[in-house]
């Protein structure tokens, strides 16, 4: 998994409300699209006319918001479907933090398993911050840092954030969570040694088949 | 101290504390379909992890099939790899898999609980965010990306924090004509499509408990619609009739005492919920969404919202970009709106009785001839069975396509796709811009509402004479 430390730069803001993860990465693209490949169709409904070419009216597509590392969306981000390609078409982008008032808890593990950190603050804080980027969206800056529990809004403003201790430390590292678990294979089998006695049905001993 | 049923079937499953701030929590069922299942196995490989269970284990494709009437994996080319992935993976891991054209196969949440492969009590989890759908049976199931899906197959567990617990109660009977999908889309737009993020839903309620197992699928269904990952209804005697002899299911002295454990799974009368919603089930009309989000709903019979109604700036946005997408004005009715296709299918509403349902409308008439409408039943089991009742007849003479199971026009991940433009009755969970198509525009609707729509080449009340 890539290490999320601290990120500086350029914010987009896209405050609209429930953006859902079919807008972020459509379905077809699922289908024989390498992960590494997804970013070039992020958004794609949003970015692209439908002759196919860039719309420059898209703020993702225009100075100084193309390529910017931090985004930020309304309530419900990433709501939806649990394609994890849309964290890959996200980081594909190169955005790697998305600061919102709320996310969909699925997307929320999927951003946590690659890297990308979902920074949760109120909804006026969101705005504030966006209009701090829109009233000078050139040299306006964004800072998270994640070892600070911080944003450093354009105008200075300190705003902490709350994430589970664990998954800051895995993001620091870089660490998944299938090496942590396989640690406690012990507990798991004498769990399931006991499982199998108490819910003989979920282990198949008595089904047909 | 009192529990939820939250508590209970999270406490049944906590193996362990993970860490600080989540439990490892154990996962009795990990469904794969042609995706994101596909996509976990390449992943496991790629890690050199093995499969733990394969026997809890099982997969069917079901996304990027073709449902065209004789088809095969490679009907749709893009699509095969998946499926191939799926069945390499499957045969490699001595995974169960239901293929194609196979008793068993079919939308994996309408072929798991019709298998009895999802059972009260259960943890299961699919690469797919509508296995809430499962928690109809009173299963703690729900949806995972690919990372989370492989985790689970290399340790059989999750490492999960416990949502809050959330209770929506539907309060006396549903009007004749409200189905569950009504029901669920009235939720969801008087409470928000972000509500029940970071919950666990409990649906509950006298006109909940007086659902059928397949309307209770569908209303959990939607769960994920309202915000909530996890959402499920206390299993009862309904429940345990639907199951019992289920190929998957427990029989005997097993099936006696799974029951027996069953029947303890219901919140405590005196139980405290984090958050605890109501509705009055009796005032809830057929509904039909208007705009790209299931929060844009609205009774059939009332006028769609003007942006200038909206709670916010950035709502006014986000209605006034949905107007415009779905090409509709403000102020009027959704009723009588001339409409171009309709598709009766999804893991929400492609189950026997939802088809039932719309056969039932549709027998001796015939679709308008400006509408193209089909018909995709939820798995092989349901296609076989509406053949064996006629209901295929029933919709062919009526001018509807009758296909073979898979996700299509819910998802359009398999080459099939409404057009730009075109205006679509759909008894799918998404309206999402693009679900179906791109540029397509979907209206979310019960069955019968589709079915009477089809009829009329336009959106009825079914409520009134068509």
């Amino acid at each position: 998994m890539q290490r999320f430390d601290r990120v500086t730069g350029p914010a987009v803001p896209l405050l609209r409300p429930n953006i859902d993860t079919d807008v972020i990465i459509r379905a077809e693209r699922l289908v024989g699209t390498p992960k590494d490949a997804m970013g070039g169709y992020a958004f794609e409904s949003w970015r692209y006319r439908a002759d196919g070419s860039e719309d420059p009216e898209c703020l993702l597509n225009r100075p100084p918001f193309r390529g910017a590392p931090i985004l930020l969306a309304g309530p419900n981000f990433g709501c939806g479907s649990s394609r994890e390609a849309a964290v890959w078409a996200l980081l594909g982008l190169g955005i790697r933090a998305v600061i919102a008032p709320s996310f969909s808890d699925i997307f929320v593990d999927n951003a946590l398993q690659n890297g990308l950190l979902p920074v949760v603050l109120p909804e006026e804080t969101v705005r504030r911050l966006a209009s701090e980027v829109e009233a000078d969206p050139d040299h306006a800056r964004i800072t998270v840092d994640l070892a600070a529990q911080a944003v450093v809004g354009p105008e200075g403003t300190v705003h902490g954030f709350a994430i589970d201790p664990d998954r800051r430390e895995a993001l620091l590292l870089g660490l998944d969570d299938v090496g942590l678990t396989l640690r406690q294979a012990e507990a798991i089998a004498a769990w399931q040694e006991k499982d199998r006695r108490l819910r003989p049905w979920v282990w198949f001993g008595a089904a047909a088949t | 101290m009192a529990a939820t049923l939250l508590d209970k079937l999270w406490q049944a499953h906590r193996i362990a504390p993970a860490g600080r701030g989540r439990d490892l929590i154990h996962i009795d069922r990990i469904l794969l379909h042609d995706l994101s299942g596909a996509r976990a196995l390449a992943e496991l490989a790629e890690k050199g992890y093995g499969v733990a269970h394969p026997e809890l284990v099982f997969a069917t494709p079901d996304h990027g099939v073709s449902t065209a009437p004789g088809r095969t994996a490679e009907t749709f080319p893009a699509g095969a790899l998946g499926v191939a992935m799926l069945r390499e993976g499957a045969r490699r891991h001595g995974i169960r898999l239901f293929d194609l054209g196979q008793d068993g196969q079919g939308i994996v949440h309408v072929m798991a609980p019709e298998l009895g492969l999802a059972l009260p009590g259960l943890s299961i989890i699919c690469g797919d965010s509508h296995t809430c759908t499962q928690g109809g049976l009173g299963a703690l199931a729900f949806g995972v990306g690919s990372s989370e899906l492989a985790h689970a197959l290399a340790t059989q567990t999750l490492r999960l924090a416990k949502p809050r617990a959330m209770r929506v109660r539907y309060e006396g009977r549903f009007a004749k004509g409200t189905t569950a999908k009504d029901a669920v889309l009235a939720a969801i737009g008087r409470f928000g499509a972000g509500a029940g993020a970071g919950c666990a839903i409990e649906w509950a309620g006298e006109a909940v408990r007086g659902l059928a197992v397949e309307a209770r699928l569908t209303l959990c269904n939607l769960s994920i619609e309202m915000g909530a990952r996890i959402g499920f209804i206390a299993p009862d005697e309904t429940v345990f009739a639907w199951l019992a002899g289920r190929d998957f299911a427990p029989r005997g002295a097993a099936w006696d005492r799974a029951v027996a454990a069953w029947r303890c799974l219901r919140s405590d009368d005196d139980a405290l919920f984090d958050r605890d919603l109501c509705l009055d089930a009796g005032t809830i009309a057929p509904q039909v969404t208007w705009g790209t989000s299931p929060e844009h709903v609205i009774a059939v019979d009332r006028p769609v919202p003007s942006p200038d109604q909206a709670p916010d700036a950035a709502q006014r946005e986000a209605w006034a970009a949905a107007l415009a997408y779905q090409g509709l004005e403000p102020g009027r009715p959704l009723e009588g709106l001339a409409i171009d296709w309709v598709f009766i299918g999804s893991c929400t509403n492609a189950r026997l009785s939802d088809l039932r349902e719309a056969a039932a409308i549709v027998a001796g008439r015939a679709v308008d001839p400006r509408v193209t409408a089909w018909v995709v039943p939820g798995s092989e089991r349901v296609k076989r069975a509406a053949e064996a009742e006629g209901l295929d007849r029933i919709f062919r003479d009526a001018g509807f396509s009758w296909r073979e199971p898979g996700c299509s026009l819910c998802v359009a991940a398999n080459g099939e796709a409404v057009p730009p433009g075109a205006r679509c009755l759909s008894t799918s969970n998404r309206n999402f811009v693009g679900r179906q198509g791109r540029g397509a525009r979907t209206h979310l609707v019960s069955p019968a509402t589709a079915a009477a729509s089809a009829i009329a080449g336009r959106i009825v009340d079914i409520r009134k004479p068509f």
